[in-house]
């Protein structure tokens, strides 16, 4: 900060005041860094808990408690049980491939369609029936706004008709349609940014349009296409609605299978947090890491 | 929209008189024989006759490929122009599909009676659905809790403001703040009703009701009485989309130039007066994009209240979706599930296009 600046801040408010104003900002920033992060601290630490340690209410390991393999034993991670085979760890995994071939297949495919269309929507002009562009956009982004409930008592019943009942397909197509929209959405806002004489400079060099599309479009809107990714992933991992209702035993997904972990003799909370942890850290993971294509992707259009 | 395409290519179609009659044919050829397995199928399921279907993937089989024909097909008769229909085509075909199908045959649903335990299966009942709606008090209670959860998005929306102007500021480790603000976003609701909702809220060892009986709350319990629990469902669904408004925010707060707040210090205008004068007029835009989205969220609020009251107590913090969620569970009555869902969507797409109406004239730039 400059000298001119500084002046210029003290002239209205004392120093004290303004020091206290920094702390005052730093504090609340805990504060709400606290409230953030402590759940995740208290299912990491409570799924090393035993039972008498879960009753205490106990907060910091080695000192209020002594942490154990309890939970991660429940689910057949823990050292011990980790190299002997194991019908729950057998059953974790599962669960946990159909939450990320499904989240991860739907993904791909609602990115590809969607860029597909939103490049399409952003550069020619069209006439399907009465819709023109601003219609045909109009009709994919307002999907968003249908609830899933209307759609889910329907499929519900095609599904069963079809055989698709309990099946990764029927989740992928159902996962698709829903963040298509929001795929759209993004990369709409990614390609307008891209300069049309792009293209044009690549259709002169004799390349059709989907091989400029392909070869000069498509690595300038990576990022976006990443952005749209991930959003869509973090969705379709954490989605339960339509779980719950289309999948029983072959299909579940991570957030079904958390959901129905009540035992008969109440709830065996270190093994609870232990599947929640296993359930949260990949995206825990990837907002860590990817926190910037995060960003990019919920703030597109929103700017302009 | 403005007239015409963006992008200019000028291409050279020669496209013959057989390759066109080819094009024209795949197309009706396949529709002709998904109408002949659709047909065959209704027959069979209508006790007609027996061909052997088990179930009605032929007819879904036959629809896939009569799509990929029609695809194909403006290629082989539109030649360039159909290569350009084809960015659109299948995602187009895809949402078709997937939801004006469905929701079609959800509105013959929503007018049955139809029970998928009872063997019966789908009896036409007329308007004995919306009957039974409009004595319903359960549902016309869930909507009425949806009005609350959609009025405390105003609350999230100051504290997200909040947080953003924080995040704003001249601090020191804004990514670490950053990221960890970001990170209830990503948790699964599930996953947050359980470790948050049912662990740390538990009466006896739960941190936060020790926090609150630290703080003098003699016998906390979060979801004894029908305030409390609606109140604590709303701060659970605000603390997982709260991070959410909060980015949009801090991005229009970023994009906002330095040189307008400077020029207001310069003035002598206060942080405060600034602030109403300068940096909220600006901020309207993206609010209320913020806003809007956040509102079309809240609506499919389900997965928080499913897993950890069950709509109770007494139907306090049920949500819609919750409601209909239960209806088929307990009941496994499709028709009258499908028809308050109807109802729901009729009902959001006339508020929310009254909202985005208002939104437009409020947020337009003012002169």
């Amino acid at each position: 900060m400059t000298s001119q600046a500084r002046h210029d801040d003290e002239t209205g408010t004392p120093l004290v005041l303004r020091l206290g104003g920094k702390a005052g900002i730093y504090l609340l920033l805990i504060l709400w860094a606290v409230i953030c992060l402590f759940p995740i601290y208290w299912t990491i630490t409570t799924s090393f808990k035993t039972a008498p340690n879960v009753m205490k209410g106990a907060l910091i390991p080695w000192l209020d408690y002594q942490p154990a393999w309890l939970g991660w034993r429940s689910l057949g991670l823990s050292p011990e049980t980790i190299g002997a085979s194991s019908t729950v760890r057998d059953e974790f995994m599962k669960r946990f491939m159909n939450s990320t071939v499904v989240s991860i297949t739907s993904s791909a495919l609602a990115v590809m369609l969607g860029s597909l269309a939103a490049y399409g929507l952003s550069r020619f002009s069209y006439r399907f029936g009465f819709m023109k562009n601003a219609d045909i956009s109009f009709f994919f982004l307002s999907q968003l706004i249908l609830p899933p409930v209307v759609l889910a008592l329907p499929f519900l019943v095609l599904y069963k008709e079809l055989a698709l009942l309990d099946t990764q397909i029927g989740l992928i197509l159902l996962y698709t349609l829903m963040v298509l929209p929001i795929v759209i959405w993004i990369m709409r806002d990614q390609f307008s940014s891209i300069p049309t004489e792009l293209e044009e400079a690549a259709l002169v060099d004799g390349l059709s349009i989907w091989g400029a599309f392909f070869r000069v479009i498509l690595p300038i809107a990576l990022p976006g296409m990443v952005a749209s990714f991930i959003l869509s992933l973090v969705l379709t991992w954490n989605e339960y609605f339509f779980a719950a209702l289309l999948t029983s035993t072959h299909a579940n997904t991570l957030p079904v299978m958390v959901a129905s972990q009540t035992g008969s003799q109440g709830i065996s909370w270190w093994s609870m947090a232990a599947l929640s942890f296993a359930a949260i850290l990949p995206l825990i993971v990837i907002g860590v890491v990817l926190e910037r294509y995060l960003i990019k992707g919920m703030t597109a259009g929103a700017v302009k | 929209m403005s007239q015409g395409d963006l992008l200019h290519v000028v291409t050279e179609d020669d496209i013959s008189d057989a390759r066109r009659r080819f094009g024209h044919g795949i197309v009706w050829a396949s529709a002709a024989l998904l109408a002949v397995v659709a047909i065959a199928q209704y027959m069979q399921m209508s006790g007609a006759r027996d061909f052997g279907f088990q179930t009605w993937r032929p007819t879904l089989y036959a629809y896939i490929l009569w799509a990929v024909c029609l695809c194909w097909s403006k290629v082989l008769i539109h030649g360039e122009h159909g290569k350009r229909t084809l960015f659109v085509l299948p995602a187009a075909l895809f949402v078709v599909s997937l939801t004006v199908f469905p929701l079609l045959f959800g509105i013959v649903i929503a007018f049955s009676n139809w029970n998928l335990a009872s063997p019966l299966g789908r009896q036409f009942n007329g308007l004995d659905n919306v009957r039974q709606m409009w004595a319903d008090p359960f549902y016309w209670n869930a909507l009425r809790n949806m009005v609350w959860y959609t009025l405390a998005i105003l609350v999230e929306y100051v504290i997200a403001f909040g947080l953003a102007l924080l995040l704003n500021a001249e601090i020191k480790a804004r990514k670490f703040f950053r990221v960890a603000f970001l990170l209830p976003l990503m948790l699964s609701p599930v996953a947050v009703s359980w470790m948050v909702g049912k662990s740390m809220l538990e009466i006896r060892f739960g941190p936060i009701a020790k926090l609150a009986r630290w703080l003098g709350w003699e016998n906390p319990s979060f979801f004894g009485s029908p305030e409390v629990a609606r109140f604590t469902i709303m701060v659970l669904d605000a603390w997982t989309f709260i991070p959410f408004m909060m980015i949009m925010i801090l991005a229009g707060l970023q994009a906002i130039p330095k040189d307008l707040t400077e020029a207001a210090r310069v003035d002598g205008a206060g942080p405060w007066k600034a602030f109403w004068e300068i940096v909220f007029p600006l901020m309207l835009p993206v609010s209320v994009t913020a806003i809007l989205i956040r509102i079309i969220f809240k609506l499919k609020l389900a997965d928080i209240v499913i897993n950890l009251t069950a709509g109770g107590p007494g139907g306090a913090t049920d949500t819609v979706t919750s409601f209909i969620f239960r209806e088929y569970r307990d009941r496994s009555n499709v028709g009258y599930g499908t028809l308050l869902a109807m109802v729901y969507l009729v009902i959001i797409i006339l508020f929310m296009t009254i909202l985005m109406k208002l939104a437009e004239r409020f947020a337009a730039p003012r002169t």
